[in-house]
């Protein structure tokens, strides 16, 4: 973003307060704030203008596809390390459906990878889009695919074919569902981007070379396609991880301009392609294109994608409250723990294992696990007793009060402070149906 | 056609380097952030280290499964490791636990000698976490294996001068623990400088926590000791020791349920993930306990160009 003395540079100095502002200077403050559009100027010449636009568009363009709730939106990053801030919008995965492909396959294929779920900490992983593989080369059998696919699925969808008579038909077909379309290179790209033009779609490019990937870049955007997405070439780790790194950072550090987009990798199938995946997910890949995927790599991969995307400043957490489960009654145990998310649904998730009702307290420790809160002094008997206090637990139950076992010293005071039974919980939460069966007898 | 610069780094820093073993096996030396070629051509790829315990009772069956009966003695243990490419042993002195067997330092150094002898290779030695008994279990461990300079493990703020007077007597190297924080990290290296430890003598492990329970935070403090190692902050420029096996720790990784796929090939997998995340953010020793983990990640390492 250029400063307010850059933006005064290009205005013209008279104060003519046609904008509203009373001086130029007020303007550009304004301007430098994002609070105020250079249109608001009238003098300001459009040669100007553009210089302008150029240097505050931001150094890694963002676009959306799909459609609704299902659409994803991809790019929009602004640094090379995620302790800097926040990586913005996670990386997407794709699985491949091909025209080749029976229409029973093809509904299997779609239907084995939409229910792969996972929930972990409250949150649901998934995979996100489908790509359709123009496998055949025939523009009949590849639309017909596309029409097959859209029933199947809401998620969003790269076409995929390197021919711009096949992909045609389909992106027109397709249109309102904003599919990405994959991929233009040096031997298709004025047709691709006149297709990507004409409907006002995201388009793909490929080249294994920045210089070339520039020049495409360049095309397109002359016939007017804006939102791009670049494929630098998957063919090893070293590839995903160079190439991508590379792209990011002149965008970044703003020493060339033209690959400031999102990045994707078609990775294939098999072992090769979760690892090359994982290597997009932390070095900056916002689309990864699988063949397919297995459970047992996709929850590793997808909670990968989770921890990297988290922003850095703000651990995940619930909030303090006094949480029922599997309806407890007034002599239920009243079992406590922190706010951190990760606790809070493993510890969930164990009670409720063990069908026994419980008053599960827990406490604001400003997202801290067990220890950490503990060590951080942030999880002490003054805490747990306000927490207690402020949910009403004491009233609603005249059952034990049972600590984290890591946190066991925590009890004689608590007792103390209390004035109840408090007894020391395991140290994991997977030993607490156990622990909680014992309770009851 | 519009040339694109690459964006190389004028780092003025590098990563120190140190030799272990009888010498021949070297870590370090890195002078650009992990795996990128054109910053820094990787005289050296980072080191895998294959995790041995002497006690096996409350191990992963999945991982004693994948070694079968190896398992049961340190030595053919290590020697399974080495054949399967290892570079290092860690190896886990469990039994000298107070609350386990109980073992004498003498004893426990038998064990650290024989492995050492039957493999050659140099071995990162943990006591149980006991500070008192890992102290007196390393002077013995030390000693032992003097003439095969190895890493003794682990050193910590309020508990480091006999284990580092150790290390220095026997000219072995020691790994300075510290707990997610760049500044704890420094600190170690300075308080065990300025104790007398030459810095060509120190690892650090900043504590590499795994995928699913707070990976990110590792990923991100160990980018920042990278970033400032190389911009030449001389504190922070000795080999990062990273441990992968601390995936097994995480209740997703290998727990038995359908829905989430094959437990063995998931929890492969799950190390992999967190080997993976150290590898790009900065390690220079990775510890692993899986066989499949450490074959994926050495076909990882070989894919992302590094030498050996
Ligand atoms: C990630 C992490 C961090 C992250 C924070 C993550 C977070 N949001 O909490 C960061 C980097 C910020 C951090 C900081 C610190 N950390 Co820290 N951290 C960890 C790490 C690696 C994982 C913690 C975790 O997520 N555990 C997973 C959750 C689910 O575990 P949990 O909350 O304990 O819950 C389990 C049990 O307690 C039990 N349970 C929970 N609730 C209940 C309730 C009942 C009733 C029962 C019965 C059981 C039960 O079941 C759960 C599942 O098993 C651990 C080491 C490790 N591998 O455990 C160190 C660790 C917890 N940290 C530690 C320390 C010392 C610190 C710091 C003080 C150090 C520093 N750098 O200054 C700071 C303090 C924080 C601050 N000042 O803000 C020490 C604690 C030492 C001690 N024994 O007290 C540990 C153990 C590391 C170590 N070995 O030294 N840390
Ligand atoms: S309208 Fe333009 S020229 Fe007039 S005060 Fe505003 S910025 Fe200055």
């Amino acid at each position: 973003m250029p400063t307010a003395i850059e933006f005064f540079k290009f205005l013209p100095k008279t104060n003519c307060g046609e904008c509203g502002h009373p001086t130029c200077l007020a303007f550009a403050m304004q301007l430098a704030n994002q609070k105020v559009s250079i249109d608001a100027c009238p003098y300001v010449d459009s040669g100007a203008k553009e210089k302008l636009e150029e240097s505050s568009a931001p150094p890694v363009k963002g676009f959306s596809v799909g459609l609704g709730d299902n659409s994803l939106r991809m790019g929009d990053e602004t640094v090379l390390y995620r302790h800097e801030r926040k990586f913005v919008n996670p990386t997407a995965f794709a699985v491949t459906v091909t025209d080749a492909m029976s229409s029973d396959e093809m509904a299997e294929t779609v239907s084995r990878h939409s229910s792969m779920t996972f929930e972990r900490v409250g949150m649901e992983f998934r995979l996100d889009m489908f790509a359709l593989r123009d496998e055949t080369g025939d523009a009949e059998s590849y639309t017909d695919a596309a029409k097959n696919l859209v029933g199947l699925t809401d998620w969003p969808i790269v076409l995929i074919s390197g021919r711009p008579d096949v992909l045609r038909p389909a992106a027109e077909l397709l249109k309102d569902r904003r599919p990405l379309l994959y991929s233009a290179d040096d031997s298709n790209i004025k047709e691709m981007a006149a297709i990507a033009s004409g409907l006002g779609l995201p388009l793909a490019l490929r080249d294994d070379t920045f210089d070339g990937m520039a020049a495409l870049v360049e095309e397109a955007r002359k016939a007017g396609v804006e939102d791009l997405i670049l494929d630098l070439g998957s063919g090893s780790m070293k590839q995903v991880l160079e190439n991508n790194t590379v792209a990011r950072k002149v965008s970044l550090r703003r020493t060339f301009k033209g690959l400031g987009y999102p990045l994707m990798n078609c990775v294939g199938g098999g072992e090769g392609a979760v690892k090359k995946a994982m290597v997009a997910v932390m070095k900056y890949g916002s689309l990864v294109v699988f063949d397919s995927i297995e459970p047992q790599q996709a929850l590793p991969l997808m909670t990968l994608r989770q921890n990297i995307y988290t922003d850095p400043q703000v651990p995940i957490q619930v909030k303090e409250d006094l949480y029922p489960i599997s309806d407890p009654d007034a002599a239920s145990p009243v079992l406590f723990t922190t706010n951190f998310s990760l606790t809070y649904f493993t510890v969930r998730a164990d009670i409720e294992k063990s069908r026994q009702p419980v008053w599960l307290q827990v406490v604001d420790t400003e997202g801290l696990s067990v220890l950490t809160a503990y060590a951080a002094g942030k999880f002490g008997p003054e805490h747990v007793t306000a927490a207690l206090e402020a949910s009403g637990a004491l009233d609603r139950s005249e059952g034990p009060i049972v600590t984290p076992g890591m946190v066991a010293k925590l009890s004689g005071k608590l007792e103390e402070a209390l004035g109840r039974k408090v007894m020391v919980g395991p140290m994991e939460s997977s030993s607490l149906p156990k622990f909680l069966k014992g309770l009851k007898e | 056609m519009a040339k694109v610069p690459m964006p190389k780094e004028k780092w003025s820093g590098a990563v120190g380097r140190m030799a272990l073993g009888d010498g021949s096996v070297n870590v370090g030396g890195v002078k650009g952030m992990p795996f990128l070629s054109f910053e820094d051509p990787q005289e050296h790829r980072p080191l895998l280290a294959g995790e041995v315990v002497d006690d096996i009772s409350d191990f992963p069956s999945l991982v004693l499964e994948e070694f079968g009966t190896s398992a049961e003695d340190p030595v053919t243990w290590a020697s399974e490791w080495k054949s399967r490419g290892a570079d290092l042993i860690c190896l886990r002195l469990l039994s000298t636990d107070p609350e386990r067997a109980d073992s004498s330092p003498d004893e426990a150094a038998a064990i650290a000698k024989n492995v050492a002898d039957a493999t050659g290779l140099p071995l990162i030695v943990y006591g149980s976490g006991i500070a008192d008994k890992d102290a007196a279990v390393m002077e013995a461990v030390g000693k032992a294996l003097e003439g095969h300079r190895s890493i003794l493990a682990y050193v910590e703020e309020d508990s480091y001068k006999r284990m580092a007077s150790t290390a220095v007597a026997h000219k072995h190297a020691v790994l300075a623990f510290s707990n997610l924080d760049i500044n704890l990290a420094k600190q170690m290296n300075i308080l065990l400088s300025d104790f007398g430890v030459d810095r060509g003598d120190i690892v650090m492990d900043p504590l590499m926590a795994p995928l699913g329970m707070g990976l990110e935070y590792s990923y991100s403090v160990n980018e920042r000791i990278m970033l400032a190692a190389l911009s030449g902050d001389r504190m922070l420029q000795v080999p990062m020791v990273c441990d992968a096996s601390q995936a097994w720790q995480v209740r997703d990784c290998s727990e038995e349920d359908d829905s989430l796929g094959d437990a063995g090939e998931r929890a492969a997998w799950w190390e992999f993930a967190t080997a993976l995340a150290a590898l790009l953010s900065g390690a220079d020793i990775l510890i692993v306990r899986g066989a499949k983990a450490m074959a994926l990640v050495q076909d990882a390492v070989a894919d992302m160009g590094g030498r050996s």
